[in-house]
């Protein structure tokens, strides 16, 4: 039997026909449809990379808000309001991790069956990470002008760069390790330029 | 244009013209605007002198009448204790919070009623400032209702940006109470952009500066082809043109305390001194200087004011608006130069220093060819039409503050980070910390700050019925949802019982579902009609989307059925609409349940043929296709 021939199918709540499982309206009757479990690349039309047009990715998300964003539903049923809000919080989150380097590389690992846990905090294993961060913070915790931050916030940016393209090359190489270890780098790079930004705006505020 | 076309669900409502008019309301800390949107122009409501704002001033008469706007504001002097003015500054707020307006506040409170939400004392009476909030609102929908001479029962309020949830819910509780139905609680900065970037069709990032009354606002969107994106937005909901009214009041009384000696300054006398500030900053914005007049203890005083002393006077309020303004630009991950335009909001940015200030910022010239007084009303009303009549504009918004819970140590956990794009659901996972814990206590908090008595407390509960186990043995999920109206749901369940429990977040210093209720019974003479009618109008969509979809179905499978059975299913069918046109809910009820009961079989007979085809080769692909995605 074509199992997934029939998985392919359910039915529309509202008109109680056949529908595709991943329709976002039922064509019989058009009313919206839930948002499904799929990954966050197909309910953008995206392909599944970590080189992403982000572009394009705002086009897809604009496009697809345009039509399931609940204020296009204002009008209608309690439960077609439901799903559209279904449906927004989908593309929202699909959207919020694709945009951003570091969510995407750990979602794209995920999905490669490759998971990295970033909320995991302390414990570094890599003691060559560890050193270069130890030494990182010490320096950004002795600047003492905004010019200081900044040229440490400067270099701190090109290695978040580099280290994306090296995400980039593990990911297209299909080296999932190696993938894994620079998105355990990259979230503490990105995490010194969060401490960078704040340590700036102190330094401003108190000359 | 000659036709529109529409994707599927997203057709305009059909009988639109049933419904009343659906309006858009600016309700200000100051002003208040009400405008209506028709084909995509909008209009500002207007009394005969041609005048839009409507001051937000409420005069409540011994005899219990009530009097909303410039007669009200005219009446601040003469009765100063049976006025009520910038109310907005306390929507959502509890008693705790005072400690800070302490001395900015033209009205006395309640101090009697302790805990809980802040009531005023007016008049003899006891208001909270949700049902003052809901007079301006009455106000506003009558004076639309008398310029269109058809009734309004919907309206897109505009809030605040940086309005926190127990604000927003004080807000849509007001509109309950003026009979208003919202369709849309929509961020003031966004709606001066929607009416801005369709006025100008402009591309690119802007900055919306928004500095009224009593609250500051700041915003950066990216506007393409009618998506306005907010990528970050902060402010100050206690900052405005009403602090320099202080300011200003605060140095003539000082002056004359010079001259005539220190007394205590009764409250007609302060609200005296804050109307001619008022009038003062407002001079000063056309002219260089100029003499006002405050009198105390029956002795006029006259007081001169150059434009530059009374800039001296308001810059420590202006450069808190700087300061604001580089963190959400910083937020937004822009740098200055990123920015296309600043657009100005709101009477106070009429100010010469606001808008030196605005240009020092943002290194340009700011836009101001909108009236910033109106445009946040304009935009409403445009997002009112959108919402009732279908539009292609789209408002893509974002959590003003961080959302968390309390953890150990008074240590406040985020769960939804400030400038997450809405509607948005987050969870996060917790544990128990002593062994054979049963229950937990979840406080949840909106702010920035690390500690939980640096944020805003806006709802607590306990989750029930946790498994004895060891410590950090249980899985507690927290799921915060956040609508499209910026407002929060918080459910937890245990994962390995299920137990669940949700909680709409009726905020700590909000009303509760009672108090609402009698307050509806007491100031809406037809609250029970208006209910009624607002269940039945939702019941009577419902039954349309049915028979729709019904219809729907029999055009493409009505070979599916025997004469007898579409014959059922069309009685089915009209028996609904005779039950719309009874005008009894319960009748719509009964009738949609029928037309289930005589469409069952016409359902399962189409799945059947859905699967078959499926199963008789098709690709999922070709079926996708066929199936209109």
């Amino acid at each position: 039997m074509n199992v997934s021939a029939v998985a392919a199918v359910t039915s529309c709540w509202s008109c109680k026909g056949p529908v595709a499982a991943r329709a976002l309206f039922c064509s019989v009757c058009g009313a919206v449809q839930g948002p499904g479990a799929i990954d966050h690349y197909t309910r953008l039309g995206m392909s599944p990379s970590f080189d992403v047009d982000l572009d394009e990715l705002q086009r897809q998300y604009f496009g697809f808000q345009r039509r399931l964003h609940p204020d296009r539903f204002a009008a209608k049923s309690g439960k077609e309001k439901a799903l559209s809000q279904l449906q927004a919080t989908a593309l929202n989150e699909a959207y919020e991790t694709l945009k951003d380097p570091l969510k995407r590389a750990a979602y794209l690992l995920g999905l490669r069956g490759h998971p990295v846990d970033l909320t995991a905090c302390g414990t570094i294993n890599d003691r060559e990470l560890l050193m270069e961060q130890m030494e990182k913070r010490e320096a950004l915790a002795e600047a003492t002008t905004p010019e200081q931050v900044a040229k440490l916030a400067m270099g701190n940016e090109s290695e978040v760069i580099a280290c994306q393209c090296h995400i980039s090359a593990a990911f297209n190489a299909g080296n999932l390790d190696e993938a894994a270890h620079l998105t355990i780098r990259l979230k503490y790079l990105v995490k010194l330029a969060e401490e960078a930004r704040a340590k700036k705006s102190r330094v401003i505020r108190t000359p | 244009m000659l036709f529109q076309l529409h994707e599927p669900g997203e057709t305009p409502a059909p009988h639109e013209s049933e419904r009343g008019l659906a309006v858009g309301i600016d309700l200000g800390t100051t002003n208040s605007v009400v405008a209506l949107a028709r084909d995509g122009a909008a209009e500002v409501l207007r009394d005969r002198d041609g005048g839009g704002l409507v001051p937000s001033v409420v005069h409540y008469a011994d005899d219990g009448a009530v009097v909303v706007g410039q007669d009200a504001r005219r009446m601040l002097l003469e009765q100063p204790d049976h006025v009520v003015s910038s109310v907005k500054r306390l929507m959502g707020r509890g008693t705790e919070d005072l400690k800070t307006l302490a001395g900015t506040l033209p009205f006395k409170l309640d101090v009697a009623a302790d805990g809980g939400m802040v009531r005023l004392a007016v008049a003899g009476r006891t208001l909270t400032p949700v049902e003052v909030s809901a007079d301006i609102l009455r106000a506003l929908r009558i004076r639309a209702e008398l310029a269109q001479g058809k009734s309004v029962d919907r309206a897109v309020i505009t809030v605040p940006a940086y309005f926190d949830d127990g604000a927003r819910t004080a807000t849509k509780d007001a509109a309950r109470l003026a009979g208003l139905e919202v369709l849309r609680l929509v961020n003031e900065p966004t709606a001066a952009a929607l009416a801005y970037g369709l006025d100008n069709s402009s591309e690119g990032l802007y900055a919306v500066f928004d500095l009224g009354g009593g609250t500051f606002d700041v915003s950066i969107l990216r506007m393409e082809k009618g998506v306005f994106q907010v990528r970050a937005t902060g402010g100050d909901s206690a900052l405005g043109g009403d602090d320099i009214d202080h300011a200003i009041a605060e140095h003539f009384l000082a002056e004359r305390a010079a001259i005539h000696g220190e007394v205590a300054i009764t409250e007609g006398e302060a609200k005296q001194a804050l109307a001619a500030a008022r009038v003062a900053k407002e001079c000063l914005s056309g002219r260089q200087d100029g003499e006002w007049v405050i009198e105390v203890d029956g002795k006029p005083s006259r007081h001169a004011l150059t434009r530059d002393r009374m800039e001296e006077l308001a810059a420590p309020w202006i450069d808190r608006t700087a300061a604001i303004c580089r963190a959400v630009i910083e937020d937004a991950g822009i740098e200055v130069a990123d920015i296309q335009g600043v657009v100005l909001v709101g009477g106070s940015t009429r100010m010469p220093l606001v808008r030196r200030k605005v240009k020092e910022i943002f290194g340009r010239e700011p836009l101001s060819d909108i009236n910033p007084d109106e445009v946040v009303a304009v935009g409403a009303a445009l997002q009112a039409e959108a919402l009732t009549v279908g539009s292609d504009t789209l408002l893509l918004d974002v959590t003003p503050l961080s959302l968390g819970i309390e953890t150990m140590g008074n240590i406040v956990e985020k769960v939804i980070p400030r400038n997450t794009p809405i509607p948005v659901a987050m969870a996060q996972e917790f544990t128990t910390y002593q062994d054979g814990q049963t229950a937990m206590s979840i406080h949840v908090v909106q702010g920035e700050r690390e500690m939980v008595d640096q944020c805003r407390s806006l709802a607590r509960f306990v989750l029930r019925g946790i498994p004895n186990m060891a410590a950090g043995a249980a899985r507690i999920r927290v799921t915060f949802t956040v609508d499209a109206d910026g407002l929060l749901t918080v459910s937890a369940s245990e994962a390995t019982t299920g137990v669940e429990q949700q909680v709409a977040v009726k905020p700590s210093y909000g009303l509760t579902e009672d108090e609402m209720a009698a307050m509806l019974r007491d100031s809406l003479v037809h609250a029970k009609d208006d209910m009624t009618s607002r269940l039945f109008a939702e019941t009577v969509v419902e039954a349309r989307r049915s028979v729709l979809a019904v219809q729907a179905a029999l055009k493409v499978d009505s070979d599916l059925l025997s004469d007898a059975e579409r014959q059922d299913i069309d009685v089915a069918i009209l028996r609904v609409d005779q039950a719309i046109a009874s005008n009894d809910r319960d009748a719509v009820t009964a009738a949609m349940e029928s037309l289930e009961a005589a469409t069952k079989i016409f359902a399962e007979r189409r799945m059947d043929r859905g699967i078959r085809s499926a199963l008789a080769g098709m690709t999922v692909e070709k079926l996708d296709d066929a199936l209109g995605e």
